[in-house]
């Protein structure tokens, strides 16, 4: 069938914030959702949450709603905008629960807009668990026993009947929030009730277990009329027991025969068909490694994180075709872009392995609980592509950014082996490195094999790579053997550590014997017919398929690598625009990344795309290839600003702000001599190499301080300091103060913290904006409710910070983006930091000014000058309406996390309210950060001394509201002194029913706690916080959030409504 | 460690590592997309006379269980892998795959830029080479690689077909089949589905066939021209209209050929497991396993009665063949399978069908 007709305008419902388990591949899938609808001339609506997207910019959609992900809000969208219908599909399970909530409150039935695609009843048949069961049982596919419970004791009758371990799994949560494999009763009973309280239907699933059978994906693709392909197959390295967001995968899978595959296959279509899903879809399988025994483990009736993987694995654009289907289109009737003559239906066949390997949050979250299980922990992912498995699972592990090259990690030498054994049997982050250790150890693949479950064929392939390490440790290489390892994947600066010489040698030794890679296509047909895709990976092979002779301008651009806490989505937002800034001025961009959830790395972004580790080698191969004549490095965030030096040293032109100026704002001591040639206050301070002198600086600028080490030890990095005691311990216990690693010792003002974007042409300074932050000083930026315009600031500040940031801008000549972070302490304002580079509000300022802050920027770098284009030097006039940023957390899926706010970035995500009132925005801002706002309820409070003064008067607002309280004996008797009515509640070591008790029964709408001493995760502070995180309490640790969360309940009682105002409107 | 080469007719020379007991081979070189079943691959005798290049770079992971085998051996010529795997891990593996070479003695070429071969190929169309150990007699290598795609007197399917008639499996219905050098799969989904398979030399005459009072014949897959067949092609034409008849590859080509159709030579075939076809009744699509080098001219059938009944999505060659009143089905794809996907085993069902119907099984 063609396009259906009558259909002329669609909502596309995105999927929200960035969080464990829903990280960018929904702007990559949303993107070309609007993207193949605008092709058909269908006017397109976009609802999401998430202002760090490519999806919400102005140009992708024709009307971009930045509102809540709710019902309601985007219930009353849908009687403003009334579209044709919606597409929810490509929202990840966001999208998916907002179908099924849009019909529930019956605004679908209503208003009579269908749902597009895969219809309500083909979700709720793969969704919910006995529809599906019994579907399942219809077409005769094998389903693990299981049964569905809403209640802890069905839970334990079932699981002592087919006997532990079992696995429990919520209904309708992403990541698989809340789930885990019980062992035991106890075990069992936590995870049921952690289950129930995620499961938006209140049920859990739990099931036999098939724990150590290979875990098979197939991404499907279906359409109306019954045509179904399979894109790829999938394999998870980790055997069953570990979710696929935590598993090494690689693509296609590779330790099946053709009987296997072809039976999982069949089943796969059997499935999609039976369930009769329009557009993609992912099947997962649980296949016993010693018969032909396989269990249907899940099916996601949707485009996934999977989807992007192999969307990226295969070339085949999944988000595009599934929109095409949704809009009437059967797979023969869309085009195959790659070939540009053939059709989508078809399956790709390719001539690569592709290895995924997920980016986990532990370097941020020390204390964090790294076992893998059942529970997704990764924040990001990154892809590799080469022609072994060997080699793409070591560019893959390059591509991590952690500091490590190859299969070896220094600490787990000093492992002893009963240690060693119990790392391989009990999964975790540096799982992979620990089996690299093994091996090298020479422990039997058969024995690891026992610990692992992981299949031989993996095993053995890792063995090869320690093989070859240990070939090469034997003495200098020759040619052959260097061509080899090569070959395999053996990054250069690891076989130079293994050598004993420099990156450099190595490199230099490589070309004298003409070791250097070639360039293949990613074109989904294994070279049978000619692509036109300008998407490549790198390998040692004979041909070399991205030579060309151009005479045109090619600006490499270089990207920003998985998405981890700190680096998210917005670098990528950054990326994507720099290069179609860059097409539009006629330049051929090239990008290099090797995130498979992202805009940039999609085939058509750019005007060649490599898919490599962004490590100087692999980066500086392509510079080589490709001799563009240029490189951007200030989009990519810190990835990319890092490699800025060793490409300058190699002869590389950094275009933009040169490397020395990026140099002079990142590097302490010429940093200081800069802001005090410019008279430029900052926070006294000093940099520290001894305990001794740490004490000593801290006395002479007095308590408290903001102690930073230069080399971080087990994931303590930034902290704030109140006390020599303290300052004793940081520096013991965490840090290696030496020499070379001095500790940074700063003054810490506990102010207002305000923030700029700029752009800059070295001359002229545009800021769009100034920002405030809620949390004062203290909480990281990213972690911080950031206010546009600034709502509390005079106008001396405000001038202060326009000059400031010209100076700084001018004298750093910085030509493009500059963020500059102040804070005002005691009506004087000081420079806390200046990044030189594009930064994480980019997006969000560019989104509600209407700059295009990158594209001016972009145009900078190409020579122009902001005068050129048009624009004036100084602040731009702020509108009338306020956007407001706020941050969203995966607490809940990272146990043993501490949730306190602090100098360390915590934050996944973030969405954004607007609004003209104030407080609506940030009622806006928070709802749709999943903080339920109630109008009263509970509130349990415990403060700590030094902050109770200050926190009086905001509980007092709510205790005037009509809220009850409910505090602990210190915090109490300071309340109760204040005149209010307090229940009080047991601190945890006075025993049951005790403070936890309280939360864990679910009776508190809200938890107020602010930091004491005693971090560690004994204390009570900590206890309460992570009982309140793991049962979605919102737990607010800072004051000003809290002050701010009550002025929008005062605001409240005015009335909820809103009316949700699309992005244009705001502009015009 | 042997180095070796694969030198093709236009003089490209790669480089690689040989495996196997002989030094030397030479064949029509041709590319095969599949990501798995290298055992059905190379033990299908649609290959005689072929060096088959492995696209997907990762061969013999899984090792070899002799069962998967598509008949009693190897029939192509030599092999040409991007990595061969050493150490492979299967509950079913009987031997790797260096040893199942070595079993029948076939030569492969490992390690090389597999996919540079295949852009030569998909250019340049297919082409003669030869495996070989040393390139020193270059021009010489070039002129053998050049005859290596002359097939040898009477076609390459009388060196793979059956000496013997055999049969297999019980039920109602007797099919014969006419083996050209039929993958074992094919007996195999008859027999499952009921069907007594009495399988009989590719130059078995029709009046030979008809004694055995069949409910159906099926043409088989085979290697070469179809056109190096004239004596089956006689004999189809002595069956049709006698007996329903279902083509499969070469059978299928056959066919049309003894229905007065034309074939001509695919620049480079298609050998893989990802074919689209559409079925023109209903405008299904189903993916399809595909082992062929020549095809059947669309525009050589108008005037007879057949019909095309598939079409290749890719390149909108013919598929499949039907006929206005005969019960007669072809395909070009195979829908046993084996390696590939299944999508498409309901033909010989279709077929049982048919057979049933004209024989007046069928009820109601």
């Amino acid at each position: 069938m063609p396009l259906m007709e009558g259909l002329r305008k669609v909502m596309v419902i995105g999927s929200g914030p960035i969080v464990i388990g829903q990280a960018a591949e929904f702007d990559y899938a949303g993107t070309q959702a609007c993207r193949a609808l605008k092709e058909e001339n269908i006017e397109v609506v976009l609802v999401n949450s998430n202002p760090a997207t490519i999806m919400t910019d102005a140009h992708i959609a024709d009307r971009v709603y930045i509102e809540p992900l709710v019902p309601e809000v985007v219930a009353s969208i849908l009687r403003r905008e009334r579209p044709d219908g919606i597409i929810a599909t490509l929202g990840g399970q966001v999208g998916l629960n907002m179908a099924v909530a849009l019909d529930r409150i019956g605004v679908l039935k209503e208003t009579g807009i269908p749902l597009l695609g895969t219809s309500l009843e083909a979700i709720k048949r793969a969704e919910d668990r006995e529809m599906f069961k019994m579907t399942m049982q219809d077409i005769g596919e094998p389903i693990p026993e299981s049964t569905i419970v809403d209640n802890v004791d069905d839970a334990l009758e079932f699981a002592r009947r087919i006997g532990y371990p079992v696995i429990v799994r919520p209904a309708y949560t992403l990541g698989g929030t809340g789930g885990g494999t019980a062992y035991s009763d106890e075990e069992l009973y936590d995870t049921v009730t952690r289950g129930l309280k995620m499961s938006i239907i209140k049920q859990v699933l739990i099931e036999q277990s098939v724990l150590g059978f290979k875990e098979i994906e197939f991404e499907v693709m279906r359409d109306a009329n019954d045509n179904c392909i399979t894109i790829c197959s999938m394999e998870n390295v980790d055997a069953m027991g570990i979710h696929t967001g935590d598993s090494i995968v690689v693509a296609p899978a590779l330790t099946l025969n053709d009987e296997e595959y072809q039976m999982l296959r069949s089943a796969a279509l059997k499935i999609i068909s039976k369930l009769q899903i329009a557009g993609g879809c992912n099947i997962q399988f649980a296949l016993n490694p010693f018969s032909k025994e396989y269990y249907v483990i899940e099916v996601n009736p949707r485009v996934s994180r999977s989807s992007a993987l192999a969307s990226k694995a295969t070339g085949y654009p999944i988000a595009r075709v599934t929109t095409k289907i949704a809009i009437g289109y059967n797979l023969d009737e869309i085009v195959n872009r790659i070939t540009g003559k053939t059709s989508a239906c078809f399956e790709p066949a390719i001539d690569y392995v592709v290895v995924k390997i997920p980016r986990w949050p532990f370097d941020k979250f020390g204390s964090g609980d790294r076992r893998l299980g059942t529970q997704m922990k990764a924040t990001g992912e990154v892809m590799a592509i080469d022609r072994t498995f060997e080699a793409a699972l070591l560019k893959g592990i390059r591509s991590l950014e952690q500091g490590v090259y190859g299969l070896h990690l220094p600490e787990l030498v000093e492992l002893d082996e009963n240690e060693l054994k119990h790392r391989l049997a009990n999964a975790d982050d540096e799982r992979i490195f620990v089996i690299g250790e093994a091996l090298r150890r020479g422990v039997p693949v058969d024995e690891i094999w026992e610990l692992t479950r992981i299949d031989k064929f993996f095993l053995r392939k890792i063995r090869n790579i320690v093989a070859m390490a240990d070939k090469i440790k034997a003495g200098e290489p020759d040619r052959e053997l260097l061509y080899q390892a090569k070959r395999m994947g053996f990054a250069d600066c690891e076989l130079a550590t293994m050598v004993g010489c420099s990156e450099k040698h190595i490199r230099a030794l490589r070309k004298q014997w003409g070791i250097t890679p070639t360039y293949k296509l990613v074109d989904t047909c294994a070279a049978e017919f000619e692509a036109e895709t300008p998407y490549y990976y790198s390998c040692y092979e004979s041909e070399d398929e991205a030579r060309q002779t151009t005479q045109e301008r090619k600006i490499l651009v270089i990207g920003a690598g998985p998405i981890r806490i700190g680096q998210g989505v917005e670098f990528d937002y950054c990326s994507v625009h720099c290069v179609w800034a860059l097409r539009e001025a006629g330049i051929k961009a090239i990008i290099v990344n090797n995130n498979p959830e992202t805009v940039s790395t999609d085939f058509d972004t750019s005007d060649r795309l490599y898919f490599e580790p962004l490590v100087f080698e692999d980066v500086m191969n392509i510079i080589e290839e490709e001799k563009p004549e240029g490189v951007i490095v200030q989009f990519g965030g810190q990835t990319a600003i890092n490699l800025a030096q060793s490409l300058q040293e190699a002869g590389v032109k950094i275009l933009g702000t040169s490397f020395d100026d990026i140099d002079r704002a990142e590097n302490r001591d010429r940093f200081d001599e800069l802001v005090e040639a410019l008279a430029i206050p900052r926070p006294p301070g000093g940099s520290v190499t001894s305990i001794e002198a740490g004490l000593e600086v801290a006395a002479r600028i007095g308590y408290p301080v903001l102690v930073r080490p230069s080399y971080v030890l087990g994931g303590r990095a930034m902290e704030i300091v109140y006390n020599e005691n303290e300052m004793v311990e940081y520096m013991r216990g965490a840090v290696k103060v030496s020499r070379e690693f001095p500790v940074l010792v700063d003054k810490y003002l506990q102010g207002k913290e305000l923030e700029v974007d700029a752009v800059s042409d070295g001359q002229d300074v545009l800021i769009p904006g100034i920002m405030q932050h809620i949390e004062r000083a203290g909480v990281h930026s990213g972690d911080s409710v950031a206010v546009y315009p600034a709502h509390q600031i005079s106008e001396t500040i405000k001038d202060k910070i326009i000059d400031y940031t010209v100076k700084l801008a001018r004298a750093l000549s910085v030509k493009g983006l500059i963020n500059i972070q102040f804070v005002e302490y005691n009506g004087e304002l000081y420079v806390l930091e200046v990044n030189p580079r594009s930064s994480r509000t980019v997006p969000y300022i560019s989104k509600v000014t209407g700059i295009p802050m990158v594209k001016l920027a972009t145009e900078i770098i190409l020579g122009k000058t902001l005068r050129e284009m048009g624009c004036h030097s100084g602040l731009y006039p702020s509108p009338g309406y306020y956007a407001i940023k706020v941050p969203v957390f995966s607490f809940a899926k990272l146990v043993q996390v501490d949730v306190i706010l602090g100098p360390e970035m915590k934050s996944t995500g973030e969405v954004m309210g607007v609004d003209a009132c104030f407080e609506k925005a940030l009622y806006k801002g928070f709802t749709a950060a999943g903080i339920a706002i109630p109008d009263s309820g509970v509130i349990v409070a415990t403060i700590a001394d030094k902050d109770k003064e200050e926190a009086i008067p905001i509980l007092r607002g709510f205790y005037d509201l009509g809220f009850k309280l409910v505090a602990t004996s210190g915090t109490a008797r300071a309340l109760e002194k204040a005149g209010m009515k307090v229940q009080r509640v047991n601190k945890l070591h006075e025993g049951s029913p005790h403070i936890v008790d309280l939360i864990r029964e679910d009776k508190v709408d809200f938890v107020v706690n602010t930091l004491t001493k005693g971090r560690g995760p004994y204390s009570d502070g900590f206890q309460i916080r992570r009982a309140a995180v793991e049962l979605g309490i919102a737990c607010l640790t800072s004051l000003d959030t809290t002050r701010v969360i009550l002025e929008v309940i005062k605001d409240l009682k005015k009335g909820r409504e809103f009316t949700p105002v699309a992005l244009q409107e705001y502009l015009v | 460690m042997r180095k070796g080469y694969l030198v093709l007719e236009n003089g490209a020379i790669f480089e690689g590592v040989l495996v196997g007991q002989e030094t030397f081979t030479s064949g029509e070189v041709v590319f095969n997309t599949s990501m798995v079943g290298y055992e059905q691959v190379a033990s299908d005798p649609s290959y005689a006379g072929q060096i088959v290049v492995m696209t997907y770079p990762l061969i013999g992971n899984y090792g070899v269980n002799l069962n998967s085998m598509e008949s009693g051996g190897l029939s192509l010529r030599g092999l040409v892998v991007r990595e061969l795997c050493p150490d492979p891990e299967h509950h079913d593996s009987q031997m790797k795959m260096e040893e199942f070479l070595n079993r029948y003695n076939l030569v492969a070429l490992v390690g090389v830029d597999t996919r540079a071969i295949t852009r030569v190929l998909r250019t340049r169309g297919t082409m003669g080479g030869v495996i070989t150990e040393s390139i020193t007699r270059k021009d010489e290598l070039v002129e053998m690689a050049r005859l290596a795609v002359q097939p040898p007197p009477g076609g390459y399917v009388l060196q793979v077909t059956c000496r013997e008639i055999t049969s297999q499996g019980t039920g109602p219905r007797r099919v014969v089949l006419l083996d050209f050098g039929a993958k074992r799969s094919i007996a195999t989904s008859l027999a499952q589905r009921g069907c007594e398979v009495i399988t009989v030399p590719a130059d078995t005459d029709a009046q030979r066939i008809m004694e055995f009072n069949p409910d159906g014949v099926v043409l088989s897959n085979g290697p070469g021209d179809p056109r190096d067949c004239p004596y089956a092609v006689e004999t189809i034409g002595h069956l049709v209209g006698r007996v329903p008849i279902m083509g499969i590859c070469l059978g299928h080509q056959l066919l049309a050929l003894a229905l007065g159709g034309v074939t001509y030579k695919l620049a480079f075939g298609h050998r893989g497991a990802n074919q689209p076809v559409k079925d023109l009744q209903t405008g299904r699509i189903y993916v399809t396993s595909q082992n062929h080098g020549y095809a059947v001219e669309e525009s050589s059938l108008p005037g007879s009665e057949a019909y095309v009944s598939f079409k290749n999505m890719n390149d909108g060659t013919v598929e499949g063949l039907k006929h206005r009143y005969l019960p007669l089905m072809s395909v070009q794809f195979h829908p046993e399978a084996s390696p590939g996907p299944q999508d498409t085993r309901y033909l010989f069902d279709e077929f049982i069908a048919v057979m049933d119907k004209e024989s007046g099984r069928a009820c109601g």
